[in-house]
């Protein structure tokens, strides 16, 4: 027991030393733009819904008639964009990593469900992943958005939904290599319960490619978000994502191109980190398993 | 043979059938349909009256049933805005709709291929490193922002492209080529992983030792072998990519197809066409991906010969 604290850091510090420096600089990023969108209340310097009509699409810093205290410019209503830019940021984040826990407990319970129980469960679940599979979710997402409204929990729903289905294939599949393997027949004959063996044998060991799997569909459920408040069928104005600064500034494009660059160029920010960590994370997966 | 294509039938028409149900049920679940259509300022009488006319007081099964006798007669529905049959509002889109997919799909063959096959024979050189950077930049940037940086640099800055519409051929360019990033990344990736498994095989030691050219050992030998499996996702790739990707664009650069007819009617809550195009697009994607699958069958002799018995 007391090995383990000695332990993580050095695999940590292993992780690290090895990384490519594009990797470091994705890690040290995401981490930056974590902190930003946690701290946005006290770093951000206006409130992000403050109008000011006299200083509307005055530009960034350094440029003819910006206006002071406005680093990045103010928008087409006055209000500050790095304030506005640091609330996206947090919203996103914040949508992205609900969306994509949500994601996780209802595809974990379905994999896990499918299979330990197999048989009928296993085959109704198996065909419920398929179909999701079929159907592009930027549509489904539309239709959703659409009939139930634009509200911040709907919004939930429809990012959790979005992503299940990887976990539960992952899981479906893991499970049903597990529950051939020495340990749980023994278990299983020892009379241990079905939900007891998805506790205390199975779930320890799924771990590692459902980490893996959360960093990859935390990219795709970002993307996902910020494409549907781009469209306009995201959380509704004066609160605004990323997603919607870029949609509702691209009005301003020929003008103020500020407006739609700074969130633009966040969401790339946030995208490329993610994304690297995600690879990064599998590819270190998958030596292990080769290792192994 | 046979029975691998019935199997691949029914399991189409089976994904569309649970669409269908879960479309209708989704618009239920949401409230009465009277809400939608008719609005607030209503008399409770008149509005019995209209349930009445509806028979939205049968049991939900009985609309159930009903819904679907009125999808197998064709009869799907006037657009609450446009009072027009839905029908023939999907029907004029499909066609601009499908001329940017072919497009996109061209440049994409023409640019992924050439460039997957590249980074996996020249993986270990910086060509292939940038090839592979490449991908990942496709992959990672949002469709809508690469668009965004498109317009502004393009459109506004050097007044080289138009914006809005489909006129003309230089209106083509800039959806195409946001419809196609994403695509090109993914297929270019999974090319080079195609062609790596390829390369390490015996028989192309063996074309290498009857002394081919490398071209023709490459090309001939790799591609080929290769291009099955390349060829299965291309379609389920282009298939959904497709779909959610002209979404985006088609709305962006307010192109007259489907994606933005569906986004349009997703804003303004008009079911009916929302529907009718949700349908549309999910029935085109699952027959895609039928045909892939059959083709896929069809081109690799070890299924062809084995499926049939």
């Amino acid at each position: 027991m007391t090995t383990v604290p000695t332990l993580a850091p050095t695999w940590l510090h292993g992780l690290w030393s090895e990384a490519h420096w594009v990797q470091k600089t994705a890690l040290i990023l995401g981490l930056a733009l974590a902190v930003a969108a946690v701290l946005a209340p006290a770093i951000a310097p206006f409130e992000p819904n403050a109008q000011s009509l006299i200083s509307r699409l005055r530009p960034p810093l350094g440029f003819d008639r910006s206006s002071p205290g406005h680093l990045l410019g103010t928008d087409e209503l006055g209000r500050d964009l790095l304030a506005r830019c640091l609330y996206g940021l947090r919203l996103t984040l914040t949508l992205a990593v609900l969306g994509a826990t949500l994601g996780l407990v209802i595809g974990g319970v379905m994999g896990v469900l499918a299979g330990v129980a197999g048989g009928r469960t296993d085959a109704v679940i198996t065909a419920a992943v398929d179909t999701q599979i079929a159907v592009p979710f930027t549509l489904v997402a539309l239709f959703m958005l659409s009939v139930f409204g634009t509200s911040m929990m709907v919004m939930v729903l429809v990012l959790g939904f979005a992503g299940w289905e990887q976990y539960a294939r992952i899981l479906r599949g893991e499970v049903k290599r597990l529950m051939q393997l020495p340990f749980i027949e023994a278990a299983r004959a020892a009379g241990a319960s079905p939900w007891r063996i998805a506790r205390v044998h199975v779930l320890p060991n799924v771990v590692s490619p459902v980490v893996v799997q959360f960093t990859l569909s935390l990219s795709n459920i970002i993307l996902l978000e910020s494409t549907l408040s781009f469209l306009g069928l995201g959380v509704q104005p004066p609160t605004a994502t990323l997603g919607a600064m870029v949609g509702v500034g691209r009005d301003y494009m020929p003008t103020a191109p500020w407006i739609v660059l700074a969130p633009a160029l966040l969401i790339l920010a946030v995208t490329f980190s993610v994304q690297i960590l995600g690879d990064w994370l599998r590819d270190r997966a998958d030596v292990r398993l080769r290792v192994r | 043979m046979l029975g691998n294509a019935l199997r691949i039938l029914l399991r189409m028409v089976l994904t569309f059938f649970v669409i269908v149900t879960l479309v209708f049920f989704a618009t239920r679940l949401s409230g009465s349909p009277l809400d939608f259509v008719i609005g607030e300022g209503m008399s409770v009488e008149d509005r019995a009256i209209m349930i009445r006319y509806y028979e939205l007081d049968r049991p939900i099964w009985d609309q159930y049933l009903a819904f679907l006798g009125a999808f197998l007669d064709g009869q799907f529905g006037l657009s609450f805005i446009e009072r027009r049959p839905v029908a023939e509002m999907v029907a004029e889109r499909l066609w601009p709709s499908a001329q940017l997919l072919i497009s996109a799909t061209f440049a994409t063959l023409l640019v992924a291929i050439p460039l997957g096959i590249v980074a996996a024979v020249w993986r270990k050189s910086w060509v292939g490193s940038a090839v592979m950077a490449l991908a990942f930049l496709g992959y990672a940037v949002p469709n809508f922002v690469l668009a965004v940086f498109l317009v502004l640099f393009f459109a506004f800055w050097l007044n080289w492209l138009p914006v809005v519409g489909n006129g003309t051929p230089a209106h083509f360019i800039m959806p195409t080529l946001t419809l196609a990033a994403a695509m090109i990344a993914a297929i270019m990736r999974f090319t080079r992983n195609a062609m790596l498994d390829v390369l390490g095989q015996d028989y192309m030691r063996t074309a290498r030792a009857k002394g081919l050219p490398e071209s023709a050992v490459i090309l001939k030998h790799g591609l080929r072998n290769a291009g099955i499996t390349i060829l299965s996702v291309v379609g389920l790739q282009v298939a959904a990519l497709a779909a959610s990707g002209s979404v985006v664009v088609e709305s962006i650069f307010a192109w007259p197809g489907i994606g933005d007819l569906l986004v349009t009617s997703a804003i303004r809550r008009d079911y009916p066409v929302l529907q009718f195009a949700v349908l549309t697009v999910a029935l085109a994607v699952i027959v895609i991906n039928a045909v892939v699958d059959l083709a896929y069958a069809w081109a690799d002799p070890r299924l062809r010969h084995s499926g049939g018995r």
